[in-house]
């Protein structure tokens, strides 16, 4: 069940970033929901779980790029596992805690990705990626705001629908 | 049965799996690409974009049309429709004045060649925020292939890097791998624009005895074997030099890529620089043979404006200049 719902939540990411990006293409990229999606399945389900899903995502998000195909999908990969390793050994509920691991699993994202680049550089003569502070503060913040919300939303989901099926009842 | 158990494993798997992403990032560094996985990835997922759009176009038009301002909306769309075609007529003229003023007119029958476009629907932004990409709804089973000059009314989009059979992955202009033969249409001087994966564009290899000024407009040169020559890239935004050359030319895109929502890809190859020489000087012996480009093509984009309407093919008289007429019929 809970491969299942890191699928979707994977699938959902992806479909939304693809979508949503037609229309900040190009502006800076604020957001990458796709890693959002990545930390909360480690989160939740721990460094197995999240380094598959970081795997799996990020060479999805490279093949639908004009990168290097297994960049994304390492970058991803390294996070969802240090993100999960993290994740069962301190307490992640409150909004902080959160707030801290989204701009580190940012950070992380960033420099795996940009040092990969850099490496390739000469062999591939790809395009570095120059890397500006400001633009990934941004991004990390954007990423936290969104991964805050969307934590926050499911885990207030079932008790809500608790709540509502038992006041039904009492009306009964 | 623990020892079969990946979550005990968790540091071997991680390395494995750590490994296998670098065995294939390496196979790349060598042979450039691995098409298979990028071809079916993509294709499947294409479909999952055209869902996603589908469905968001769905309730975005019930949206507009039976809670919004029904009427407004259909005259909006009209009038919008005839500034787009009347800009694209603006455009095709002047390039054709432009172009009668070149020696280039002695190409007479390598111009007349039509230009075959269709149109095609943009289905999906780019997955990665670090690329600059979009999808398209038109494939190879629509005569797609790659390399092939993806453009729009207000200039040129970019180019196709993986058309599968029913969608295609463009590469935009302004992808930091994407780049262009281009001059300024001014001076005639020629250089390359380069994509920054950002909003900008940077013009390169510019004879520093050029004059650029603010303003200036820049066009593709038609030296890449992907774009047809004259169509609009954008407009130079602002100019430094350092030591008397220019170290910064950066240029504003013609086309704002965040609103579109169709384009037109252009079926025909336009001439090389080979075969215009040819032409030029009555060297081509088969006034029959087709304009087919045999030259590499690079990564270069580039190019401007014809009336992007999707679904209809199109013909459009080729070149700079070329006349491409807009499909009707959303």
């Amino acid at each position: 069940m809970k491969a299942v719902s890191a699928l979707v939540a994977i699938a959902l990411a992806l479909a939304l970033q693809t979508t949503l990006a037609r229309f900040v293409i190009s502006g800076t990229a604020a957001v990458d929901l796709v890693l959002v999606a990545v930390v909360y399945v480690a989160l939740t389900s721990g460094p197995v779980a999240g380094m598959l899903s970081g795997s799996a995502a990020g060479l999805i998000q490279d093949a639908l790029s004009s990168g290097v195909i297994g960049v994304g999908g390492l970058a991803k990969l390294i996070v969802g596992f240090f993100v999960g390793v993290i994740g069962q050994q301190f307490i992640m509920t409150a909004a902080l805690p959160r707030l801290v691991m989204f701009l580190g699993a940012t950070a992380l994202h960033a420099i795996v990705f940009v040092g990969l680049y850099a490496g390739m550089n000469a062999a591939l003569n790809v395009p570095m990626f120059p890397v500006s502070w400001r633009a990934l503060l941004g991004q990390g913040l954007g990423n936290a705001l969104i991964g805050i919300v969307a934590f926050a939303i499911i885990e207030a989901l079932p008790g809500a629908v608790e709540r509502r099926r038992m006041s039904r009842g009492a009306k009964r | 049965m623990a020892v079969l158990d990946i979550r005990q494993r968790t540091g071997w798997l991680f390395a494995i799996f750590t490994v296998a992403h670098l065995v294939l990032i390496s196979t790349q560094v060598k042979t450039r690409g691995v098409p298979l996985f990028e071809s079916v990835t993509f294709g499947a997922f294409a479909e999952v974009q055209r869902g996603t759009t589908s469905a968001v176009g769905r309730v975005r038009d019930t949206w507009q049309n039976y809670f919004a301002l029904q009427q407004i909306r259909r005259e909006n769309e009209d009038l919008t429709h005839e500034v787009a075609q009347l800009r694209i007529k603006l455009q095709t003229e002047r390039a054709v004045a432009e172009r009668s003023r070149t020696l280039e007119g002695l190409l007479e029958l390598r111009s007349q060649t039509a230009l075959t476009t269709t149109g095609a629907g943009v289905i999906g932004g780019a997955a990665n925020p670090e690329f600059r990409t979009m999808t398209i709804d038109k494939g190879a089973r629509d005569g797609l292939k790659g390399d092939m000059a993806v453009i729009a009314p207000e200039g040129v989009v970019g180019r196709i890097i993986l058309p599968t059979s029913r969608a295609s992955k463009v590469q935009l202009l302004i992808d930091r791998n994407a780049a262009a033969g281009a001059l300024i249409e001014r001076t005639r001087a020629q250089g390359v624009v380069r994509g920054l994966g950002t909003s900008r564009l940077q013009l390169e290899y510019l004879p520093s005895s050029t004059e650029v000024k603010v303003g200036d407009r820049v066009v593709t040169a038609g030296i890449d074997g992907i774009y047809p020559k004259g169509f609009v890239i954008g407009y130079v935004e602002s100019v430094q030099r350092s030591g008397g050359e220019y170290s910064d030319i950066v240029i504003k895109p013609a086309v704002d890529f965040s609103s579109l929502e169709a384009v037109l890809v252009v079926l025909t190859p336009p001439p090389t620089v080979a075969e215009t020489d040819q032409a030029v000087t009555g060297v081509e012996k088969d006034a029959g043979a087709s304009a087919a480009p045999v030259a590499p093509r690079s990564g270069t984009p580039a190019v401007s404006k014809p009336r992007v309407p999707p679904v209809a093919e199109t013909t459009a008289p080729a070149a700079p200049a070329s006349d491409v007429e807009p499909s009707e019929g959303r």
